[in-house]
Order: structure tokens, then sequence, then C-alpha cells
């Protein structure tokens, strides 16, 4: 397919990791921010390629994986009510609760369905209209135009049986509070390509100065990130720390303005839990208040539920580079993609189940 | 999660801005799109879309730069060569 197939071009992707060698004279720690960034750096091998010294641990970047369990608890007790039809993308329904996960709630005869787009969502409550059609709106800022036009739609359309479960993320928060931790060891990022084709990255441009760390926007096939880390690399070699985009095919410094637009008018920035990590000021977006009918917390009154994280699962390390999937001793054991102990586990651009899937039998 | 793919756009529809949409081609695949993010795109433009929506138009110049870098690395790995030489 165009804009896929020439930038998985081997020869190019090993004349970058010669570059690299080329420019590299110490040890440095980079984290590529998004799922689907780790998923094809272990999928491609890009980490193998790279010089000794030149380490990528794996960022927060997988809305599923930092999804908390509290909200899991949500979904499952708004998708256990009888005549609720529960739609969300795939990923979250084996995410496991506290005694069961969304697809054991399926089984039990709950109407839970996955959707491709937010938008089938709102179709499926305007099909039936007796129905309460209950969204899961999880994901980062690429996610949120889709999410906020679904509601804004249903709003203009006088959809009333249509509601959100609101789990919005936002990156630069979660990156800020990786750089203030003490145990933190990135000196580098590469930032989520998608993210910024929607939100742009003049909100990265404060923190590489703060924390003088060099932010390279990435793309996701592996010419991009090799690009990438050529890039960070020289950054850090050089002693600069900017904001550069590699993926300037589909990122512009201001992002998309009309889906920042919509953003605004329909979120509101808000703080968020996040699995593994706990709460993080600012980081997340919730409903505005002149949307507040549409919010699915308040409708089936789960907004005061709390949950406790399990305590084998050592996922909040993996999600902020402390920790290598392959250290948790449940790690393969009693923690696998059939029985997940946690989110980076379960979800297809989890860090846990990248190494699952591409890695077991070397390591 | 924020997996988005690149198709072209075949066909637009919707006079409202808000319900702006169209058939995008992946590769021999096509899907209905929501197109009200990406305003100035035309049939036959490259968009990458995200959960139904395209949230950004390629740019076909812009796509030439990862192999325009890598063109400028080599010319500049060859000169180091020479001039160690």
């Amino acid at each position: 397919m165009k804009f896929i197939d020439e930038y998985r071009d081997a020869e190019g992707v090993q004349r970058y990791a010669q570059a690299l060698k080329h420019i590299t004279t110490k040890s440095w720690t980079l984290m590529e921010i998004c799922g689907g960034q780790t998923h094809a750096i272990v999928k491609f091998g890009i980490d193998e390629l790279l010089p000794p010294g030149v380490t990528m641990v794996h960022g927060p970047g997988c809305p599923v994986c930092v999804t908390p369990l509290e909200l899991i608890e949500k979904a499952i007790e708004i998708a256990s009510v009888p005549d609720v039809v529960f739609c969300s993308f795939g990923d979250m329904l084996r995410v496991p609760g506290i005694s069961r996960d969304l697809l054991a709630v399926k089984a039990a005869g709950g109407d839970v369905r996955i959707v491709y787009s937010p938008l089938d969502a709102l179709k499926l409550a305007k099909d039936n209209p007796e129905r309460e059609v209950v969204f899961f709106a999880v994901g980062f800022e690429t996610t949120a135009p889709a999410n906020a036009m679904s509601v804004f739609q249903a709003s203009r359309q006088g959809v009333r049986n249509f509601s959100l479960l609101v789990s919005h993320v936002l990156v630069p928060p979660a990156m800020e509070a990786i750089l203030s931790s003490p145990e933190n060891r990135v000196q580098g990022f590469l930032a989520a390509g998608h993210v910024c084709a929607v939100m742009g990255y003049t909100e990265y441009e404060p923190i590489a100065s703060k924390y003088r760390v060099p932010v390279v926007v990435t793309g996701f096939e592996p010419l991009d990130i090799m690009q990438g880390i050529y890039m960070c690399v020289r950054q850090l070699e050089t002693g600069t720390a900017e904001v550069e985009n590699q993926y300037s095919r589909s990122v512009r410094r201001e992002g998309n303005v009309p889906a920042r637009n919509l953003i605004r008018e329909v979120f509101r920035v808000v703080p968020r839990k996040w699995r593994g990590v706990g709460e993080i000021p600012q980081s997340g977006l919730g409903l505005q208040e002149k949307y507040a009918a549409f919010d699915a917390e308040a409708r089936f009154g789960v907004a005061d539920h709390t949950a406790d994280e399990p305590a084998e699962c050592m996922s909040g390390l993996v999600l902020q580079g402390i920790r290598k999937p392959y250290e948790c001793p449940a790690f393969g054991v009693r923690c696998t993609p059939e029985h997940p102990l946690g989110a980076t586990m379960v979800s297809s651009e989890g860090a846990c189940a990248a190494y699952y899937h591409y890695r077991r039998r070397t390591l | 999660m924020c997996l988005a793919v690149p198709g072209k756009i075949i066909s637009i529809e919707g006079a409202d801005p808000i319900f702006r949409c169209g058939k995008v081609n992946f590769g021999g695949i096509q899907k209905q799109i929501n197109l009200a993010y990406v305003p100035e795109a035309k049939v036959g433009d490259y968009v990458l879309v995200h959960v139904g929506f395209a949230i950004s138009t390629i740019d076909e110049a812009e796509a030439q730069e990862v192999f325009e870098y890598l063109r400028q690395l080599g010319e500049l790995s060859e000169l180091e060569e020479s001039s160690s030489q």
C-alpha cells in the first residue's frame, strides 16, 4: 500500500542503522511513547539493529493499558444493566476487572459489541431508540476528535439514548510525570506521530527545554522509526534538546485545527488515574458541562466507584520504562495473553504482549 | 490504538461540514469515512484514517523527506570517507 510499503525498505533501514552507529559515542536511553511504535520496534527487530549503547524503553502510549481498574469495573457494571448495548473497541473486552472482564459479561447474556468507530455506536443508538447505547471512549488525543464528533452529532440530532464512558488520556502530562520521577532514565523521546497529527507539537516545546530532552515526532513504519531514533541520538550527541518533526508527511506544527476545535468544544481537561501509575493532574479529558447529559458515569450512577490495582502486576513500572516486560516474574508464566494479570499483556499494543508474541522464544 | 491507515479518497459527499464524508480506498478495500476534519482534502488525495475519521491529509512532497534525508546522509558519509582517506 502506498505510504506504507516504501517505508519498510530493508536497505534504507540498514543504512540508517549504519549512520546511527557512526554518530553514537555514548550510551543513550530513548523512549517511544506510542504502543504502535513499541510493536513496530519489537516486530521488525529495530531494537536489535541499534548500536549497543542505544536502548529503547517503552512508554505509556497504549490507552487500553493505562485505563485504571476502576473504569473497567464501571464498564462491567454498566454493560450488565439490562437493555444496555455496551460498545467498545475490541481490546477493552479482555482487560481483567476484579473478578471478570467484559467478555464474561457478554457470555452471561450482556449485549456487549465491538465497534470500529464511535459513529457505529451512535448509529446503533439511532436505530434502537428503546435501548441505552453506551460507548467506552478510551484513547489518547488521536481518538478524541472521533469521540468528540459522536457526542456533537448526537447533541445536534437530539439522540438521547447515547452516552460515553470517558477514559481519555493526554500524552504531555504523562511525559512530565516520567521525567519528574526520581527513577527516570529516559534521555530522549520519540513522540507519537498520530497524537501529533491531531494536536501538533507546540505542547512539547516547553517540555524539551525545561527537562533538556530532545523530542522527535515520529511515524510508525521501520524507516520512520529509524530516522526518528537517528534524529534523537544526533541531538543527544550534539547537546541539543529541541522538538523535531520526522513525520512531516502527516504532522503539522499546529496539528489539525478543526479537530482541536471540536475537542475543545466537547471535552475539558481533568485529572485522570493511570493504571499502575496513579493520578496525574490535568492528564485526561472529560465531557464539558454542556454535554454532561452524555456522561454514562452520571447516567448509570457509577461515578463514585473505586478499585485498587492487583499487587502482582508490575505494569506501572513497565509503562514508565523502569522495567522491561521479561523482568516480571509472572511474565509468560502466570501472565499470558490468554490469562493476563494486567492490561499490558492484553492489548495488541501492550509492551508485555509485544514481547510475548515476538520474543518469548529468544528470552 | 492510535493506529491510523493511509487511504485514497474516491468520492466526497455531504453539504454539512460536520457530516462531510466519503469513500476511501485502502489498497482495494473501500470504507465510508468521516472527512469533517480534513476540509481541504479533495478526491484523489491521501488521508490518514483513524477509527472512521480522516485526521490528516498526507503531504506528497513531505512524504519524500524520509528518503531525501537518507540520501543526504549517504552523501555526507561518502564525503567523510573521502576526506579521511
